[in-house]
């Protein structure tokens, strides 16, 4: 199989002070691939997020994205919203909107963000920027469409229930047109049925928008039949790799979530 | 059994006659060495003028001013969900703009042609003054720094050293300095407009590029630091500024173009005149700024940092921008000002004056443009009504007192300002919003 990864973490090693939160960490992503990595609490799940997204700098290692097949782009050493840029997009473990703004506003910042600065622009209010902000609107609303959220339009997003925020967080990652999409427990807090059409959605945010999924999940029903391939991280390390059937499996996942008597260990 | 929100009540209004006891004291009649006491009861016991009607106790003065201001309140709070209801529902139909829109343009012009025949009916010339150098010039100023405490949510204790910079410009190009004007030539203070605004706004990128790494508090101080720094080079560079005194030959603006020649004097007038064309310039830039993609992404730095980072905002971009922009009506003001009173010197630019300006943009309404100027004009009229014409018993120099004590009221019953705007409403009562307003699709939406 010819592998075109979309993203590409190499020996990746990432310390606070003397704590190792990510030790030498490897793995690929497929371009269209939905993957998962889990692992107990406190594994590095989210630590290895923010290096993928230039929250975090870690000290070696490289961290390459790959936008189209054939470009590269070595995420360590920029900033986040160069990251953004570029085409990675996420979400967080706390919902993180802006929270006095509507959700119809929040999902056009993402949208407009990627635009040039234009402060003279917006003073003078020419035909270029309205044609721009129809550019926004209309993909706003597409957005909105897209993840059910067009009745709640001019709700405050304060105001959303929890399902309707990660739906929210997620129209507004995909606003910034990314070529993959990095949802940091995106069932945390949300009801069962609510969990069943998160995963549709995200489902359909690949098939339908072609957008590469890397998912953090706590919920194994709903990462076993959402992930196509999976990474268990404990302790900073990846420990597991494959298809949901072979994690299920796999001894030292299990003692990892289990925990391990000591003639075990 | 009190009901929790009839507790809150008796509370806002005990604290309120708590605060009034306090200004009563203190801008009461002094006391002596033999009767140490009596500064106490004569505070609250000298006889004074009930609104110039009788003659009564202070205390009843000062009581009777508590339950005005509590009446106000209540009525205000009582009633504005009401009209807020009515409002939003106006308001709140997706393309109904035209109705709204018609509503808002008279209301714009009417408060134009007001402030337009304003000096026809403000005839007095401590007024007349008054209204250039204490009103516009201040709404100019809080209209910038409510572009940057506002809009992009940074505190600048500072803000004072850009209005510095606008003036000290204008003597520079003015040739009123020590230091030659550019190319030896004396320009008039026209010439200055351009100039003290691009400087100021250079400025405004060369302290904000390194400093706008720092968040909050630490910003303030930095701010704070400039602000200083500034008023000590004016004070002490004295081959380049003057020094201590200053300069008071600064040339009023003239006009000369074709036929037309025309030389602001001394009357305030005029400058009043010049003064509202850029007012209304820098509020309708200001305002469109504010609805466009830049004063969303203000808003979502001003939110969640992180989160406006993961959508592709450059925050360090941003802020400095919303330094460099809040940096261009205070250059403008200090040539305002500069031209006006033909004087600069380095005693006008203080902390105080900082602190002056932030005040008028807390009191009216921190990111609302009509807050900010609703705030410059009355806390400046109550400034200079309490320093020309102080109603009897109440001397200027406790007028710091009286400007404290109605902003400790004003955070008691409208922590966000006069006219807050609607964004920053919501985060402040973001913990009380529950209910959920599902509306239609806002196609266009702009604000």
């Amino acid at each position: 199989m010819s592998i075109d990864k979309i993203f590409d973490v190499d020996r990746v090693t990432l310390r606070f002070g003397g704590v190792v939160s990510l030790n030498d960490v490897t793995l690929h992503q497929q371009r269209g691939e939905i993957l998962a990595i889990i692992g107990p609490n406190g594994a590095g799940k989210t630590s290895l997020f923010n290096s993928l997204t230039g929250v975090y700098q870690p000290q070696e290692g490289s961290v390459t994205f790959c936008a189209q097949p054939g470009e590269s782009f070595d995420v360590i050493g920029k900033k986040a919203h160069r990251v953004a840029k570029a085409g990675v997009a996420r979400t967080f473990q706390a919902s993180r909107m802006f929270s006095a703004l509507t959700t119809f506003e929040n999902i056009k910042i993402g949208a407009e963000s990627h635009r040039g600065i234009g402060a003279v622009g917006a003073m003078l209010r020419g035909p270029g920027t309205r044609r721009d902000e129809r550019k926004s609107d209309g993909k706003t609303i597409e957005l909105l469409r897209f993840v059910g959220l067009e009745g709640q339009a001019n709700t405050i997003s304060s105001s959303l229930s929890y399902g309707d925020r990660r739906r929210l967080e997620i129209a507004r990652a995909l606003a910034t047109e990314p070529q993959v999409l990095l949802l940091d427990e995106p069932a945390a807090g949300t009801n069962p049925s609510e969990k069943l059409a998160l995963a549709d959605l995200i489902r359909k945010v690949r098939d339908v928008m072609g957008v590469s999924i890397l998912l953090i999940e706590h919920d194994m029903k709903l990462v076993m039949s959402l992930a196509e391939r999976l990474y268990v991280l404990n302790f900073g390390s990846v420990i597991a790799e494959g298809t949901p059937d072979e994690i299920r499996a796999n001894e030292a996942v299990i003692s990892a979530y289990l925990g391990t008597t000591a003639e075990d260990a | 059994m009190r009901s929790p929100v009839a507790a809150t009540q008796i509370r806002r209004f005990l604290a309120l006659l708590a605060l009034m006891a306090v200004v009563e004291l203190i801008t009461g009649p002094p006391g002596s060495a033999e009767e140490p006491t009596i500064g106490i009861t004569r505070s609250f016991s000298e006889p004074t003028s009930f609104f110039g009607l009788f003659v009564t106790p202070r205390f009843v003065l000062f009581f009777a001013f508590t339950v005005i201001i509590y009446l106000v309140a209540s009525l205000w709070r009582s009633q504005s969900t009401s009209i807020v209801a009515i409002w939003n529902t106006t308001t709140a139909q997706p393309r109904a703009f035209t109705q709204r829109r018609a509503v808002r343009l008279s209301t714009r012009g009417g408060l134009l042609v007001i402030a337009i025949v304003l000096p026809l009916i403000v005839t007095d010339p401590f007024w007349q003054s008054s209204l250039v150098e204490q009103i516009a010039v201040y709404i100019l100023l809080a209209l910038g720094l409510n572009v940057v405490t506002g809009f992009a949510g940074l505190l600048d204790l500072g803000y004072v050293a850009f209005y510095a910079i606008g003036a000290y410009a204008t003597a520079w190009v003015t040739g009123a300095l020590p230091l030659a004007p550019p190319f030896g030539i004396h320009m008039d203070p026209f010439f200055a407009i351009p100039i003290a605004i691009v400087l100021a706004m250079v400025a405004g990128v060369i302290l904000g590029a390194p400093t706008l790494r720092l968040r909050g508090d630490y910003l303030a101080i930095v701010t704070l630091g400039f602000g200083e720094i500034i008023a000590l080079f004016a004070n002490n560079l004295n081959t380049i500024t003057g020094g201590a005194t200053g300069t008071n030959e600064i040339p009023h603006f003239t006009f000369h173009v074709g036929p037309v020649n025309y030389r602001w004097g001394l009357g305030p007038v005029p400058y009043y005149y010049l003064a509202l064309g850029f007012v209304v310039i820098f509020i309708v830039a200001f305002s469109l700024l504010e609805h466009s993609r830049v004063g969303r992404a203000w808003t979502a730095i001003r939110e969640d940092e992180v989160a406006a980072e993961s959508v592709g905002i450059n925050p360090l971009k941003y802020k400095v921008m919303a330094f460099a922009i809040g940096a261009a009506s205070a250059g403008f003001a200090g040539v305002m000002t500069a031209a006006q009173t033909n004087f600069v010197s380095p005693a006008t630019f203080t902390l105080v004056f900082s602190i002056n300006i932030l005040v008028l943009v807390i009191f009216g309404g921190m990111g609302s443009i009509a807050g900010v100027i609703l705030g410059a004009v009355l806390v400046q009229t109550f400034q200079m009504f309490i320093i020309h014409t102080p109603p009897a018993g109440f001397q200027p120099q406790d007028l710091y007192i009286y400007l404290g004590a109605i902003l400790v009221a004003m955070m008691i019953f409208r922590p966000a300002g006069l006219l807050p705007s609607r964004r920053r409403r919501r985060e402040l009562t973001m913990a009380e919003v529950g209910k959920s307003t599902a509306g239609e699709i806002l196609i266009g939406e702009q604000s």
